[in-house]
């Protein structure tokens, strides 16, 4: 079977997508060069009219691209950096995800924003090493991360294909997995619907993004003592509640690790929902950022500001010690 | 140096030679896996930093780019700290919080560099409009590159600086590029007219040359002085080296090598070292050369911070976060 990388399946996926319906087009900062190959060969595939190099004006296209949405288009925006996302928040936040209410159905705006490289990318200091889904699953607006490389397929084609904004988090640490996959065998994956990448009967670790990597390497670590479920919800708004309840009704505990800052981060959500609604015979525990983080530059630094597998280890074996 | 003692042309050019051994060593270290998270050389650009900066006073500030390195060593940033901040040590500038994307050194008025592209023209404003609030007479300076004149807060910013008539000056360093794009793909109109719209006095610049820089720049600094309000500088360079370091292994095609084969013709090592007698280029270059050299021991001995410390600084107040993980 063929190798797909993580990377690959996102220029895939825009390229079917554009191929599947003239109303795909791409926005975005050197697409046409393609300098984090999520767009490679789309311009000479598609042309200018439909993959566009933008300025650096991000809250103007941002908009743009909600207008062009609103008259039939439906573009997907590029971004080079997670806390762009900061910058164009109004435009996503305040604006594409208001209009469907706000007009009484009258408009749909369906735009996808890519974010390839969120997170840390191993020093590259405070601006550039964000992880904000968990911002946009707070205000409602769809949010997935791709954990693999059919994933990411999957879910950008579903975001592509989605009547409403779309925010697709493809985290640096997963961005150079690659997978065997039949390529024929690609699919759609619906946003809400979970993915169990290991099952286990102890304790459910919902692992999310990149981070599905170090619970997968956790949970083989202590195959001998505790069987660890790998839960990976793979879009944060929608969420796969019932399949959390589904897996937390076989274990009873949960473990979160999430690469957002601790205060009011998705683990919190998830936690707090299973605690609210879901059978958990031991406390839920969160690894996250510490709150409030600013990846700082130096490698050892920014490390210790990630979630680890040290922790993620620790906080298994005390969720089955309290149980 | 202050206001009528502008450098020598020996001065000029050490600068100008201080920056470019600096990027070549910088350059170096990021393939020897000392830097790490690569950086964007101004390597061809010395010219902007050295002649902007020798119009200035040491009590004067700066806000800096992605593309910095020139901007901070030219205002008076020690090149050893410098050179330790990129190399993530405790003896940094930014004692390896900020690396070379956010290089700071409020010492020396370089408020910092900053990796969101236009995000510090108005941060130079807001220092340069309190300065003149808090009666001196000292001004702001923003650097900025021709990509981020299509950045709405750049433009809300010369509205702002031009309406309260604020001591900045406004360098946009056109180096041709903003990474792969041109200005011609992404700019409709020109820099200058974006600052007549304004009422902003504008003037371009040969940006190859520190001493026509330095002189435009004086007038520019003069007028912020004695309260004339914001100038534009529209210095007209040419980026040597890669966007990104990631270049030299990614090698996007944007331009060409007769292209860039063209653009570094003019050189403004050659153009200020020209000015100058043999003798002294040659002194200047040893002795550059070896507080270069010292700089990366200084670096390579440097400690590296303890992981306990991250979030050291997080708040002014003391304020401790909560850590990640229980
Ligand atoms: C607001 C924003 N958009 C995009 C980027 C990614 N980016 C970093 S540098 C750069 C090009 C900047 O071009 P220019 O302002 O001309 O400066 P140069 O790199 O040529 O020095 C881009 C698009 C960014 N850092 N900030």
């Amino acid at each position: 079977m063929p190798k797909l990388s993580y990377l690959k399946a996102l220029n895939r996926a825009i390229g079917d997508e554009m191929e599947r319906d003239p109303a795909v087009c791409v926005l975005g900062e050197d697409i046409g060069v393609a300098v984090t190959y999520a767009t490679a060969g789309l311009l000479r595939r598609f042309g200018p009219d439909r993959v566009l190099d933008t300025p650096i004006s991000e809250q103007a296209f941002t908009s743009f691209a909600t207008g062009a949405a609103m008259a039939g288009m439906r573009p997907l925006i590029e971004f080079q950096i997670p806390a762009l996302l900061f910058l164009v928040f109004e435009q996503i936040a305040n604006q594409a995800h208001k209009f469907s209410l706000m007009t009484g159905g009258q408009t749909r705006i369906p735009v996808t924003y890519l974010l390839p490289g969120s997170g840390s990318r191993d020093s590259w200091a405070g601006q550039h090493s964000d992880h904000p889904y968990s911002l946009f699953a707070h205000v409602g607006v769809k949010t997935a991360v791709p954990a693999t490389a059919a994933d990411a397929y999957g879910l950008l084609v579903t975001a592509i294909r989605d009547d409403d904004p779309v925010v697709v988090f493809a985290p640096s640490g997963a961005l150079g997995l690659r997978e065997d996959v039949d390529l024929g065998g690609l699919a759609p994956v619906p946003l809400g619907s979970s993915r169990i990448h290991r099952a286990g009967s102890d304790v459910t670790v919902v692992a999310v993004g990149h981070l599905v990597q170090d619970a997968l390497a956790v949970a083989e670590e202590l195959a001998g003592s505790v069987s660890v479920e790998v839960f990976d919800p793979r879009s944060l708004y929608p969420f796969d509640w019932a399949g959390l309840a589904a897996s937390l009704d076989r274990t009873g505990r949960l473990v979160v690790v999430d690469d957002s800052n601790r205060s009011c981060g998705i683990g919190a959500e998830i936690v707090a929902t299973a605690a609210e609604e879901m059978r958990l015979v031991a406390p839920p525990r969160r690894v996250t950022r510490p709150d409030g983080a600013v990846l700082p530059f130096a490698r050892d630094l920014d490390l210790a500001c990630q979630p680890t597998r040290s922790q993620l280890r620790a906080a298994v074996e005390k969720s089955v010690g309290a149980g | 140096m202050t206001a009528g003692q502008a450098p020598g042309a020996a001065g000029l050019y050490r600068t100008v030679a201080l920056i470019r051994g600096f990027e070549q060593r910088a350059v170096q270290l990021v393939r020897d896996g000392v830097i790490r998270g690569g950086i964007h050389p101004c390597t061809g650009q010395e010219a902007v930093a050295a002649g902007t900066c020798a119009a200035l006073r040491p009590d004067d500030v700066i806000t800096s780019t992605h593309r910095g390195h020139g901007h901070v060593l030219a205002k008076g940033a020690e090149p050893a700290r410098m050179m330790a901040e990129l190399a993530g040590r405790t003896t940094g500038l930014n004692q390896g919080r900020g690396g070379s994307m956010h290089a700071a050194d409020f010492a020396a008025g370089v408020l910092g560099a900053d990796a969101i592209v236009g995000a510090a023209v108005p941060i130079a404003a807001g220092a340069a409009w309190a300065m003149r609030q808090a009666g001196s007479d000292r001004v702001a300076l923003a650097y900025f590159g021709d990509g981020a004149v299509s950045q709405g807060v750049v433009l809300e910013s010369f509205n702002l600086a031009a309406l309260w008539r604020v001591p900045v000056v406004l360098v946009c360093e056109n180096n041709g590029f903003a990474t792969s794009m041109r200005p011609a793909d992404t700019m409709a109109g020109t820099v200058l007219a974006r600052a007549a719209a304004f009422g902003i006095p504008a003037a371009t610049v040969d940006g190859m040359d520190p001493q026509a820089v330095l002189d435009a720049t004086a007038q520019a600094v003069e007028r912020a002085r004695w309260g004339g309000g914001p100038t534009l500088l529209e210095c007209v360079t040419y980026r040597f080296d890669a966007h990104h370091t990631w270049e030299h292994t990614a090698r996007p095609r944007y331009r060409t090598a007769e292209e860039v084969a063209a653009g570094t013709a003019r050189d403004p090592l050659e153009i200020q070292g020209a000015r100058i007698p043999a003798a002294t280029r040659e002194a200047v270059d040893a002795e550059v050369a070896a507080l270069l050299d010292e700089a990366v021991r200084f670096a390579l001995d440097s400690p590296h911070p303890d992981p306990a410390t991250a979030l050291d600084h997080l708040y002014a107040s003391g304020l401790r976060a909560r850590a990640g993980a229980l």
